[in-house]
């Protein structure tokens, strides 16, 4: 195991080693330095900390537990799993803790507009959800083709009072409505706060994205000391965008504990149809930072394949690319059929419906627990819910007993 | 002398300003493409902006990412783009500025950018997401500095901020008319003439001034403010409305003559 030492990233511009940075158009620059000196005064400050503890306590719900996974963990015969059950925070995922961070930090840099992209729809339900709480206006970017597979989380945007613009371009999904996000931005920065919802992103979108979450490893932290008066052997969390994974790992990588980082494999990563970026990706620069991406020899991005419309982008979170260059995170990735054979064991054993992001990384834990003895804990970010996914699950299951 | 700064120089002389044309390279296709870049030249384009198009154009409107997706889906790469200066050059003396997003240059490689970029006879580069800030990465590869690097000042620009860029800037300073994408509408030249006064305050390079600049008009008014002026969706939207139409190349060149004319300044 490699240690790390976490000091001194990101530099002042932003860089996470060779990764990181602001690759944007100079319309936006002045808002990103805006945004970072506001970041640094603002969020430090006694009184943002006393009301983002505050509702982060009763609004979200937080601390969420930790769960010991007791009949999964027997079930596998190996290792303990302990599940971060993210999914218990208000709006059934850890996008609101960045969320509602963010929006905090708009309203005191005294912005009325808030825009989000999403990909499963978790993102912009919950900046719809903070938006509401501070009565702030809310547009949300959509792929078109995840608003028809997130639809539930759709009609929760609408309910919130956020107006959600369909995003048609490339495949209809995350990257391009993050793209379209990117481009309203450019027309109406001067009045409004772009809330990107993973570590992904100019500076100090990664960095502050990543601060916001680090709660989920910190609260982890404590709780597994408090049940088990030890550290975990290995943390285990999906990688989408990468800001469950960071919010676990960050509060860790100076402690003697193996981290692993779970992509979406698709339809398998030989078959080209997947997002495994760090697993089978190469550095470029895409919507705003230097990090590993799915790209041609042209450097075209390429598009991604997952039945997690959360995992399904071409990008990854600069600080990933950084820690595994470091060789301090693992990456490893996950297939369609492991993630939804996943889903059903939790359901089954659990009573827990897992989103089918947090799938990915509950399939790699499964993988994991049966090959270590029992004495090793593995703790998992259970990121989010699974109510969203039912729709394509019972589908994705159809599909498979008529094959 | 390099070619930019003479094109400015004698278009002073000749109290014209700069009518520098935006065509994404391979649209269409790359032969129709030539053959359109080279009836602008000839009906009297002052500076040729070659777009070399990206997948993900964040800086873009609708028109501009449509004609990009059709040369990518026509083949079109950074090496073909080169390839098409090369040819382009061998028939006229007009300065060309090579025009991209940062990917696609970082994944040919900094270094054999330069080197390709200059042999085929490019004599800037604008790459929209690459700020000064970001540059440096770039720039410390290149062997030389035959290359301008034209560098964006937006109207959200602070003065301070438009000093520092213009000093890291060579051949010209590319003023954006209005926040917002390529193609977005609202020229607004009031505006523009005031950003165009606080930039001349700080910066010795001439300035062009682009985005949603569509109609003789908009050209003639910024002409009157500005050293050159930019023209880039307008001309998409042309070769976009008559894909099919004989004679694609005459439609682009009497388009061109007509806005040349308005940057001919009468006093
Ligand atoms: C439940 C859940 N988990 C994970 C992700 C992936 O994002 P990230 O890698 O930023 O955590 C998403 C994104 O939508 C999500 O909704």
């Amino acid at each position: 195991m490699n240690f790390f030492n976490i000091s001194g990233y990101p530099d002042a511009k932003g860089h996470f080693g060779a990764f990181g940075g602001r690759y944007v158009a100079e319309t936006l620059m002045p808002a990103l330095l805006e945004l970072e000196q506001a970041y640094r005064t603002i969020v430090p400050t006694p009184e943002f900390q006393k009301e983002l503890n505050y509702l982060m306590h009763h609004y979200v719900g937080r601390p969420t537990p930790l769960f010991y996974a007791k009949r999964l963990s027997e079930h596998l015969g190996g290792a303990a799993i302990y599940l971060k059950r993210e999914d218990l925070a208000h709006t059934g995922a850890h996008k609101i803790n960045n969320t509602l961070g963010q929006t905090l930090l708009a309203q005191r840099m005294g912005k009325r507009k808030v825009i989000a992209e999403t990909g499963a729809g978790q993102h912009g339900v919950a900046t719809a959800t903070t938006a509401a709480l501070f009565g702030m206006e809310c547009k949300v970017f959509m792929g078109t083709e995840d608003i028809q597979r997130q639809a539930p989380n759709v009609q929760r945007m609408k309910l919130l009072g956020a107006e959600v613009v369909p995003v048609s371009s490339g495949t209809g999904t995350l990257k391009d409505a993050m793209n379209e996000a990117l481009r309203y931005w450019v027309g109406a920065v001067q009045d409004t706060f772009y809330v990107i919802g993973s570590v992904a992103g100019p500076h100090p979108y990664p960095v502050m994205v990543r601060d916001f979450q680090k709660i989920i490893g910190e609260e982890a932290r404590a709780q597994i000391f408090a049940m088990c008066q030890r550290l975990p052997t290995t943390l285990i969390a999906c990688v989408g965008g990468g800001s469950n994974s960071m919010g676990l790992f960050y509060p860790f990588l100076n402690d003697p504990v193996e981290i692993l980082g779970v992509e979406a494999a698709g339809k398998g990563v030989k078959t080209g149809k997947h997002a495994a970026t760090l697993t089978a990706g190469s550095v470029g620069v895409l919507h705003g930072s230097k990090s590993y991406l799915l790209q041609d020899a042209n450097g075209q991005i390429i598009e991604a394949h997952s039945i997690s419309a959360g995992l399904d982008y071409p990008g990854v979170g600069p600080e990933h690319s950084m820690l595994k260059e470091a060789k301090r995170v693992r990456y490893e990735s996950i297939e369609d059929g492991q993630a939804l054979e996943a889903f059903q064991t939790l359901c089954a054993l659990e009573g827990i419906i897992p989103a089918l992001e947090s799938s990915h990384a509950l399939a790699q834990a499964m993988i994991e627990a049966r090959k270590r003895p029992k004495s090793d804990i593995l703790m998992v970010c259970l990121s989010g819910r699974g109510d969203k996914d039912l729709g394509i699950v019972a589908s994705a299951l159809k599909k498979g007993e008529s094959a | 002398m390099n070619r930019i700064q003479k094109t400015f120089d004698s278009l002073k002389e000749k109290n014209e300003k700069a009518l520098v044309g935006f065509v994404t390279a391979g649209d269409p296709n790359i032969s129709e493409s030539l053959k359109i870049i080279k009836a602008m030249c000839k009906a009297g384009l002052d500076i040729l902006e070659l777009g070399i198009p990206f997948s993900d154009p964040t800086a873009d409107g609708p028109v501009i990412q449509r004609s990009s997706g059709r040369a990518i889906a026509n083949g079109m790469t950074l090496k073909i783009a080169l390839d098409m200066t090369r040819q382009i050059r061998q028939e006229t003396d007009i300065p060309m500025i090579l025009f991209s997003y940062y990917n696609p240059i970082h994944a040919y490689g900094n270094k054999a950018f330069y080197e390709d970029a200059v042999s085929s006879g490019a004599d800037g580069v604008l790459i929209v997401d690459l700020p000064p800030e970001e540059s440096d990465e770039m720039t410390s590869t290149w062997s030389g500095k035959e290359l301008s690097l034209i560098r964006l000042i937006a109207p959200t620009t602070p003065v301070a901020r438009m000093k520092s860029i213009a000093d890291s800037a060579s051949g010209f300073l590319y003023l954006v008319s209005k926040t917002g994408v390529t193609g977005s509408d609202g020229l607004n030249t009031g505006d523009v003439g005031t950003h165009i006064r606080t930039l001349r305050s700080v910066a010795r390079l001439p300035i062009c001034v682009g985005f949603g600049i569509s109609t003789a008009e908009d050209v003639a008014s910024v002409a009157s403010v500005a050293d050159g002026i930019v023209i880039g969706s307008a001309y998409e939207r042309l070769i976009e409305e008559n894909l099919n139409h004989a004679d694609l190349p005459g439609l682009l060149a009497e388009r061109t003559s007509i806005y040349k004319a308005a940057t001919r300044i009468t006093r």
